[in-house]
Order: structure tokens, then C-alpha cells, then sequence
């Protein structure tokens, strides 16, 4: 690989609290020689060729948190080559991977299948979870030392919750005594059963069952309460209410634990379900604006940690049907930055505080080495024109499903280039 | 009620709900109707308004009363109507409602009755065929022709609907029959009383404009109708309610409650009753005051007139 030059561009890499205007020399190994103001065109060789931005913005490859991947059981949903391809074009390099697959993730020997797909298939870096509990059923733990061995990175039902008190306090134990990291999907079965939408007006109206805030509250208020006894790496994937934000300010005071928040429920409320659109049958469901504000709010006090695409590629058969029965989740990865730039667009978020959601503090959750512009490491960076108008169009995403939850939005912001380990791999035409 | 014009069309392709329309559709319904209702008691009950039209009933949910309201209703306007139950055909063998829209629609109907378990049902169904679709209920959100039914009965009782005040009582939660009618009863100048245990009670039905109460001799006071709701068995095991006898004892309408309403206050319910659990027997055949059979006959003009509208 040739030396690569890129100067003029809007840095910023939280991870090393750069914000400045500079470049980037990325080395023949694809690693980061330099970054920031340093590198212009007076200390790089002449004859060189170097690459002008032109003012464009350059983020550290985003980490995304909660991906599914079809790979095994749905790979006409997904597969990894799709899916890495989808990520690249939003400026995602790595990914966390659900084990909600088929068979779900819960055994060493399907994590070897699944590392040399990823490996082969992908040109992103892979990060999978196994679930918690065998099957997901809730009941049994699955071998966390063991699967942690084999490089699986964290531990999670998905889109499951573990109901039962007495398993999730042996969970933390043993994740404390194997620092194991694990990530709780929050919600109350009883309390949300046959849920789809947030309870509320909207539910009233269109005569579906609602799912209440304290069906997320509840369980994170019990895991909280447990989390006081037994100390983990404990991070819950997604919250979606005003009084979920509170709850977690209050305890982040004096418990060490990590949240995200779906970029779904930063940026859309109930009223966006309209007539049924069932692509917007999302978990957690979609609240009042009143909650989205208080979320967006979260990330500025630095309460919520992290944005996540919930990335759920769902086939049109799954929701050309009646609302009941349309499958839950959106695709996300590819519209992931862009719809977290409108919240810089409008005021609502300062540009560092979206990209540390979005690369450094999901990175430093994980413990990996991502997310970063740290010179020595991989060139994971995306070139971003952060003003480029566009609208999203299904029949322009590269995601395998095109089950998007802002069809027809206007964006403003575009990942022009995407490199991985240096290697431009995303190019936008 | 304004008089007949011939130059006021429905607003609407389709009857999916009762927030779709506009108060001049109702009243177009409601006139249309009225002109049914003595052909209906007379000895030929035949017209044929929609000669050579198709009409199909589509009922994925068990109904006695709707669907053989609508069947009569077209076939008294000279309608060929074929009726489907779903409960052994294709959609059980894995066939989506779009699939089974896709195949009736080759067939040209003119006209969909629908219903359906799911909320919403009727709006997706809407979309894939381009016939007319008329809602007779989905899941829990709408089942427009009984609250124009309903507004149909209150009107020949009581001669208006402006400033009357009405208390819609039980389960409304779970029912179509309740959201439909606040959404008309609101339109044509009702006051609307909703009356549920907190358990059956809709969360923020208080911003539909109605007054709330869970206590029913409070909610049923000074009202001119009092309508209620069925309740459905299943409630009890599912821990919404402690028991029959003390849902009766504190929701059911009983002489004792019925009190507080106002002296010439008519009884409604949409059937079919369980009596001694929402409603005491003797009210439910006290043929002064319960309007209960008004209904089901008014109900077939309903149906015609909405059929002759939408097939137009």
C-alpha cells in the first residue's frame, strides 16, 4: 500500500480530544503516522501525492453497538458481505453483532463459524455477542469464560430481557468474576405483553396495545438495584423514555454502568407512525416527543454513553402485514451518522458530543482499540461532507433489507469515503 | 337535518373509520339511511340500486349480527354478495391479507366488507385493492356503520344529538364499538361520559374531548343515553377484573344506577348482552327505555346506505 496525504480537513476524534483543522499520513501498513493541524503541505514531500478535502470533516470509523446480521439462519434478511457493505457506505467500521440468529449465538462451536464468516465475508471488523442464556430462554447461562476465550466480546439476550431476578443476579456474578461485559434489553414481558407501540394516546387511537415506559424502568431499576450488590460491566442497550434518563442520571451518581439510546428514538416520536407504517414498529417503541427530548438531553449531560443503529434488517414480507403481526425493528447502519448529524444541524447536539456516542465511548465499553485517530493504530476513518443535502430512498440502500424508518427524509451530511486499515473501501459516486 | 342534496358526495373512497369523515358525510349517511328504514318494514323490501354490483364480506373474526346486517343490506339493494369466513380457508394455511386481497380484487368485486382481529387490518387492505372497502370492525380501533347506527337510533328517539349528554360504560379498552362513537357522538355535539374500571380504561382517552369516571353513578348523572359495552369473558382470567358478580355489583347497569340518570334516559348496547354481568334482564327488556332491537333493525339501513354510497 502506498503512502496516503490527506490534508484540509475537519478533524475530530474525541478519543484524543482533537478538534482541529489538519490531516492525516496514513502509513504503507495502513496504520496512522500523523494526525491533526501538523500534518499541511509544508512537511509533506512535493512530490507526493496528496488529497485535498476542502474543509470536509474526518471521524474516526463509527462503532456501532446493536447490529443484526442475518448470518446463520437469515441470510436473506442480511449476510455479512451485505451488511459490511451497508455499514462502510454510513461510515461504519466496526460492529456488534446480535446473537438472535439461527441457531442463536450460545455455544463455542457456532462462534467459529461465525468468526471466519465475518473474517471472510466482511470487510468491516466483526464484533460478536453470545447470548446470555441458552436459547435466549432466560434460564440457563450460557459458558461466558469459554465464549470469551474464542473473542466473543460481550454478552446479550438481544432482543430478549432476562425476566427472572435470581438468573440475572447469577449473570452479574458471573460477569464479575470473569469481567465480562453485559448488555440488558429492558423490558418487563408482563408489562409489555402484546405490546407494540408506546402506551398513550397514540395506542388509544389507533386501537393497539400499548407497551408503558415503566416496562423499561422496572427492569432497569431491578438491575440497578442489583448492579448496588455485585459489581459488572453493565451496560443496557437501549432506552427510549424521559423517565428512564432520570432514573439513570440519579444512579449514575453513584453505580459505574453504561447506556445507549437507538438513533430511532433520538430523532422520531409516536405521532411518526401515522396510518400503521409498520416499519416503524420498533423496540423499544417510539415515545412522545417530550421523551425524545429528555434523550437527546441524556446524550448532552452525558447520562446515555452511546448511539446505536439497532440495525434490524427485516424482508417485506415480514411487514407488508397487519400491524400485529409485522416483524419489530428498522434497517439503521447506513442512515446511522447522517440522521445523528440533523441533531447538530438543528442545534440540538454539539458535533463532538454525536461522534463520542458514536466511536469513542462505544469503543471504550468494549475495551477494543477502535474508534480512535491514535497514531499507530488502524486507519478506521470515514470523510464526511457534513452539509451534503440528500433523501433517503429504499431503493438506494445497500442493506440486503430496505425496511428503513425515515423513507423520503431529507438528510443533511453524506460519508463520501470510508477507509478501513487505510484501504478506501467505501466511495461515494 | 339538512335536506337531501344531490351535490354532496362522501368525501372518502373507503369507510374505515369514523375520523375519516366529515360532519356532511355523516349526514349523508344518516339521510340515506332514514329512507331505508320504512322501505325495510314494508312488504317488497327489494330495490335494485346496485344490480350487477359485487360485494364481498370478508370476516376473519366470528360475527353474527354484522355480517348478516351487511349480507341483507346488499342484497336488499340487489347486491350479488358473496360472504367469507376465513376461519378455514387459505389465510390459516399461511396466506397474508394482502395475498387474500390480491385474489379477491382479480375477481372485481365492487365492494369489501371487512373484518378483522388486527387494528388497522382495513387500512392495509385498503391500499392493495380498488374496490371500495367498508370497515365492520378491526381489532380495537374503529367500527364505524355501529356508531352511525347508533347516532341513527339516538336520533329517532330523542330527535337530535347536539347537547345531549352520553355515557358510554364498560369495557373500553378493548372496544371498537366505544372509540367510534366518541369520535361521532364529539362530532355531532354530544357530551360524551366514559365509564371503566382503570383496569378497561384506554390510557389518555381524556384527549379525545370525553369526560372520564370510574365511578358509574357519577358518570351516568343527568345523561341522556347511557350505551354499554360488552364484556368479554376473557377479562376475568386475564386479571383485569376480580369477578362477574363485582363487575355487576359496580358496572353493571342496575335500576339502582340508572337512577342518576336523567328520567327518560334510553338503553343501548351494540349486543350481543350478557345479562346479570353488564346489564340487569330486566332493563335489557324494558322496551321504553332499551332501544336494543331499534338498533339491530336500523342497523340494516345503515349498511344500505353506506353500500349505495360507497359502491357509487
Amino acid at each position: 500500500m502506498k503512502k496516503q496525504y490527506f490534508i484540509n480537513g475537519n478533524i475530530i476524534d474525541p478519543h484524543n480530544t482533537i478538534n482541529e483543522f489538519g490531516g492525516l499520513i496514513i502509513g504503507d501498513k495502513g496504520q496512522l503516522e500523523a494526525v491533526g493541524k501538523k500534518v499541511n503541505t509544508n512537511n509533506i514531500p512535493s512530490r507526493e501525492k496528496v488529497i485535498d478535502l476542502k474543509g470536509k470533516y474526518i471521524f474516526p470509523g463509527l462503532v456501532d453497538m446493536r447490529v443484526f446480521v442475518g448470518e446463520p439462519g437469515f441470510e436473506y434478511k442480511e449476510n455479512f458481505r451485505t451488511l459490511s457493505n451497508a455499514a462502510l457506505s454510513g461510515g461504519v467500521t466496526s460492529v456488534v453483532t446480535m446473537p438472535n440468529t439461527d441457531p442463536i449465538i450460545d455455544n463455542v462451536s457456532i462462534v467459529d463459524f461465525l468468526k471466519r464468516r465475518g473474517r471472510d465475508k466482511s470487510k468491516i471488523n466483526i464484533y460478536p455477542t453470545a447470548s446470555l442464556t441458552k436459547g435466549t430462554e432466560g434460564t440457563n447461562m450460557t459458558e461466558f469464560g469459554l465464549l470469551q476465550s474464542k473473542g466473543i466480546i460481550g454478552f446479550t439476550d438481544g432482543t430478549k430481557t432476562i425476566q427472572n431476578t435470581r438468573v440475572m443476579s447469577r449473570i452479574m456474578n458471573s460477569a464479575s468474576d470473569l469481567d465480562t461485559l453485559i448488555m440488558q434489553h429492558a423490558e418487563d414481558y408482563e408489562l409489555a405483553k402484546d405490546g407494540m407501540i408506546n402506551e398513550g394516546i397514540i395506542a388509544t387511537k389507533l386501537g393497539l396495545q400499548g407497551i408503558p415506559e415503566m416496562a423499561e424502568l422496572i427492569i432497569i431499576d431491578r438491575d440497578l438495584t442489583l448492579l448496588n450488590y455485585i459489581n459488572c460491566r453493565y451496560h443496557i442497550s437501549q432506552i427510549s423514555s424521559g423517565r428512564s434518563v432520570e432514573l439513570i442520571k440519579n444512579k449514575k451518581n453513584n453505580l459505574k454502568f453504561t447506556c445507549g439510546v437507538s438513533i430511532n428514538n433520538l430523532s422520531l416520536n409516536e405521532n411518526d407512525i401515522g396510518d400503521f407504517r409498520t416499519f416503524l414498529k420498533l423496540s423499544p417503541p417510539l415515545r412522545t416527543e417530550e421523551d425524545r427530548i429528555s434523550l437527546v438531553q441524556g446524550l448532552k449531560d452525558e447520562t446515555i454513553d452511546v448511539i446505536v443503529s439497532d440495525h434490524k434488517p427485516e424482508d417485506e414480507e415480514q411487514k407488508r402485514l397487519t400491524f400485529a403481526q409485522a416483524a419489530t425493528g428498522a434497517s439503521g447502519i447506513e442512515t446511522l451518522l447522517s440522521l445523528s448529524l440533523e441533531l447538530y444541524h438543528n442545534g440540538s447536539l454539539k458535533l463532538e458530543t454525536i461522534i463520542k456516542a458514536l466511536t469513542s465511548n462505544p469503543a471504550k465499553i468494549l475495551r477494543i482499540n477502535k474508534g480512535n485517530l491514535s497514531v499507530g493504530n488502524d486507519a478506521d476513518f470515514c470523510i464526511v461532507d457534513i452539509n451534503k443535502p440528500w433523501i433517503v430512498k429504499q431503493e438506494n440502500l445497500i442493506s440486503k433489507s430496505k425496511n428503513t424508518s425515515i423513507e423520503n427524509k431529507k438528510l443533511q451530511g453524506k460519508v463520501t469515503n470510508t477507509f478501513v486499515k487505510g484501504e478506501e473501501l467505501f466511495k461515494l459516486n | 337535518m339538512a335536506t337531501k342534496s344531490k351535490a354532496i358526495k362522501i368525501s372518502q373512497k373507503h369507510l374505515l373509520g369514523i375520523q375519516d369523515l366529515s360532519i356532511s358525510d355523516i349526514n349523508l349517511i344518516l339521510e340515506e339511511a332514514s329512507s331505508f328504514i320504512n322501505l325495510n318494514k314494508s312488504k317488497n323490501k327489494k330495490l335494485d340500486i346496485l344490480k350487477g354490483k359485487t360485494q364481498i364480506n370478508l370476516f376473519f373474526e366470528p360475527s353474527t349480527r354484522t355480517q348478516s346486517s351487511f349480507e341483507l343490506a346488499g342484497k336488499r339493494l340487489g347486491a350479488d354478495v358473496m360472504s367469507m369466513n376465513i376461519t378455514n380457508s387459505a389465510i390459516k394455511k399461511g396466506e397474508t391479507l394482502i395475498d387474500t386481497a390480491m385474489t379477491l380484487n382479480a375477481m372485481h368485486p365492487d365492494i369489501i366488507v371487512i373484518r378483522h382481529q388486527d387494528s388497522g387490518a382495513c387500512n392495509l387492505l385498503s391500499q392493495k385493492v380498488n374496490c371500495a372497502v367498508l370497515n365492520a370492525g378491526d381489532g380495537r380501533r374503529e367500527h364505524p356503520t355501529q356508531a352511525l347506527l347508533d347516532a341513527l337510533t339516538i336520533i329517532n328517539r330523542k330527535k337530535k344529538i347536539q347537547g345531549l349528554k352520553i355515557a358510554i360504560c364498560g369495557d373500553i379498552q378493548h372496544s371498537r364499538v366505544a372509540r367510534s362513537n366518541i369520535y361521532l357522538l364529539n362530532m355531532l355535539g354530544a357530551e360524551v361520559n366514559i365509564v371503566a374500571p382503570s383496569n378497561l380504561m384506554p390510557k389518555e382517552i381524556e384527549k379525545f374531548g370525553v369526560n372520564m369516571f370510574s365511578d358509574m353513578k357519577k358518570g351516568v348523572k343527568d345523561c341522556d343515553i347511557v350505551m354499554m359495552l360488552r364484556l368479554q369473558n376473557e377479562r376475568m382470567t386475564s386479571s383485569f377484573l376480580s369477578s362477574n358478580r363485582e363487575y355487576y355489583e359496580y358496572y353493571g347497569l342496575t335500576p339502582d344506577k340508572l337512577r342518576y340518570a336523567k328520567e327518560d334516559c334510553i338503553i343501548m348496547h351494540p349486543g350481543p348482552m350478557n345479562r346479570g354481568i353488564e346489564i340487569d334482564t330486566k332493563l335489557a327488556d324494558d322496551t321504553n327505555m332499551s332501544v336494543v332491537k331499534e338498533q339491530v333493525e336500523l342497523g340494516v339501513a345503515i349498511r344500505m346506505a353506506c353500500l349505495k354510497i360507497f359502491c357509487e
